[in-house]
């Protein structure tokens, strides 16, 4: 799991009045994956951390998302207080609950999800946003309970769903109960498509794995944000299996429309009026 | 030729011996043997024959065989050195069985010669009509489905299958399925549900196929869809886990209102070798990884991931498929009277509510 660095929290955002704050060291410039200029930090993240050159697209925490997403103070988060109790007692090499206590140090969360209520371009609805900076935005069972109260609240509070994924899959120091939180979410989502709810779902640079594979390719409209990975297995698997190079592109949200698995791909700046247009055609 | 020499050799020395001594003698290990002839005539563990701890079992097994042979030949009563040896071999099945590590279990689950989806579907399945494709793409041979009987059960069947010869292991992708796979999975699931058929699903895959069609006709959608339809099925699901219970690929088929294990057979969200990637950068601490995940059927029961294990017969099911049969007969059969009692409405509620307990132990409110 790579040791992502959390980009810089902009002045507007607000922290719960518990959560501890994230402390990085500003950067004054930093060199743009995408384009390989060097740019200027403020004004990446005034343009929702995406590139002013060339629009590449910075992973944010689920704190910047949902503040991107919510209308200024309407988020009502649920669940912050879920933790995980390490149920395997899972130590190989590292200890999981040392990552458990680096990862909710550095986030200033419990878990990999934020799941709340809020409103969207004065839209009511449920919102979950997954932090890839929290154990890569690992589903264990945490992110799955979060997420399937959330399900289970869109459906009784008859409200849109939105969840905007990141993440590398489902938990590994979790094992299969990490696993079966795919159902879990997706038998909480089967409930909310039978009760006729609206489901969106977002896909964030990256999205694989269990994922991917549960509740994240179950949207009733799926999004996702330009060049963002998405697949089920990884690149480095695929290749080491069919001994063949990828083709350009391969997994990326691009291809993924291109196959037919993505309703539309979304730049970050559209993302909020996206959502709320497709609540008024499809929402109750 | 040599080898077979060597053994005769030892045979004949131990028919001459007090037999507790050379009973003894063997039950020690393959360093006992050292001794008695060069380590160059030592029969080598060859692929496919055996696992390295089943070895002293194996060399047991031959010593059984050879005595048997060279009792008819020479026509000497060899009868009760058979009899000790078979004791020894039973008692030393039973203590290699009692405590297998993580890993060993995970090679059981991966015997080339552990019963399959085909090979239970011949013992216990009466009547099977196989029914093949997805009708959207093709006919993945990673997943067989049909109808059947099993006991008096009319039910659709749906399990992975890995091969045997190298040319069905070729079609069947090893048991990885392909999205078309998942997708076939689905339509027979529905076709069940339809007409008040009960689902059993065989798992037994390393995980569903990583490669550029599975991804390009996106296998996670198919699996993810599966898990959602699965949970609505108004008819009752059994799912066992056979053998392997590789992640995403395993639960494409696994979500049911039971959910047991064969006693040597291992489900986890990643495989041992592919933990150990992770982690240790290599496949070398796999034992580690697969003892990390908790990934056996005795530590998945205790996390009430499991409902049931099924034990399997003395030394696992590769060595008495037809009694492995038999065991998982009996859970099916049981596990489909009480699930049929209940009526569509209760069970897909209760189908709810068992997935809806899961990791919620894990959980604590900070």
């Amino acid at each position: 799991m790579t040791q992502a660095t959390i980009p810089q929290v902009s002045g507007r955002v607000r922290f719960g009045q518990t959560r501890r704050h994230v402390n990085v060291p500003e950067g004054l410039w930093l060199s743009c994956p995408g384009c390989n200029q060097m740019i200027y930090c403020k004004q990446m993240q005034e343009q929702l951390h995406t590139c002013p050159l060339c629009r590449h697209h910075f992973r944010v925490t689920a704190r910047q998302r949902v503040d991107m997403l919510a209308d200024p103070g309407s988020f009502e988060e649920m669940d912050a207080e879920l933790a995980s109790v390490d149920p395997l007692n899972f130590n190989a090499r590292k200890s999981y609950r040392d990552q458990l206590a680096e990862s909710r140090n550095r986030t200033g969360n419990n878990d990999g999800v934020l799941t709340g209520r809020a409103f969207i371009k004065g839209r009511p609805a449920v919102l979950a946003a997954m932090d890839f900076f929290f154990l890569a935005g690992s589903m264990g069972a945490v992110v799955g309970e979060k997420i399937t109260r959330a399900i289970e609240r869109a459906t009784t509070d008859n409200l849109p769903l939105v969840i905007v994924s990141c993440s590398g899959g489902a938990r590994m120091q979790e094992s299969t109960i990490s696993l079966m939180q795919m159902a879990k979410t997706a038998a909480a989502l089967a409930r909310l498509h039978r009760a006729g709810g609206l489901f969106i779902s977002v896909l964030a640079d990256p999205t694989t794995g269990g994922t991917t594979a549960s509740f994240a390719m179950l949207g009733d409209i799926i999004f996702a944000e330009p060049r963002a990975m998405i697949g089920f297995a990884g690149p480095r698997t695929i290749a080491n299996t069919i001994k063949v190079e990828l083709p350009e592109g391969f997994q990326c949200a691009e291809f993924l429309q291109d196959k037919g698995f993505i309703d539309r791909i979304v730049p970050r700046s559209e993302l909020r009026s996206a959502i709320a247009r497709t609540i008024d055609y499809c929402g109750k | 030729m040599v080898e077979k020499r060597a053994r005769k050799k030892k045979s004949n020395h131990a028919g001459k011996q007090r037999p507790a001594a050379a009973v003894a003698d063997r039950t020690g290990g393959a360093s006992v043997t050292a001794g008695e002839s060069p380590a160059a005539e030592r029969p080598a563990p060859v692929a496919g024959m055996g696992l390295a701890f089943e070895q002293p079992i194996l060399k047991l097994e031959r010593q059984i065989q050879d005595l048997l042979v060279l009792q008819e030949e020479k026509g000497v009563d060899y009868n009760a050195e058979i009899m000790q040896l078979r004791d020894n071999r039973t008692a030393l099945l039973k203590k290699t069985y009692q405590n297998l590590t993580a890993w060993e279990i995970v090679q059981v689950a991966r015997h080339p010669s552990r019963p399959q989806t085909r090979d239970y579907i011949e013992l216990l399945v009466k009547d099977f009509e196989e029914l093949h494709g997805d009708r959207r793409f093709g006919d993945d041979k990673a997943i067989v489905t049909g109808t059947g009987r099993i006991t008096g059960h009319k039910v659709m069947l749906v399990g992975h299958q890995k091969g045997r010869d190298t040319k069905e292991k070729v079609a069947c992708n090893f048991g990885c399925a392909h999205p078309e796979g998942y997708r076939k999975a689905l339509r027979k699931m529905q076709l069940a549900a339809k007409f008040g058929l009960p689902i059993v699903t065989f798992i037994d895959t390393p995980g569903a196929y990583p490669g550029l069609g599975s991804e390009e006709r996106g296998v996670a959608e198919a699996i993810a869809v599966n898990l959602r339809e699965m949970a609505l099925l108004p008819t009752p699901i059994v799912c066992i886990v056979i053998g392997e219970g590789g992640s995403g690929g395993a639960l494409g088929i696994g979500v049911g209102d039971r959910l047991a294990m064969m006693e040597f057979a291992w489900y986890s969200v990643i495989s041992p070798e592919g933990c150990s990637g992770i982690l240790w950068k290599g496949s070398q601490n796999a034992p580690d990884a697969a003892e990390a995940l908790k990934l056996t059927s005795g530590e998945l029961r205790k996390l009430e991931v499991v409902d049931e294990v099924i034990r399997e017969p003395l030394g696992g099911a590769h060595r008495n498929p037809r009694a492995a049969a038999d065991a998982l007969e009996r859970y099916i059969d049981r596990s489909l009277r009480e699930l049929g009692a209940l009526d569509a409405a209760r069970l897909v509620e209760e189908r709810y509510q068992r997935l809806r307990r899961q990791g919620c132990r894990a959980l604590q409110a900070d």
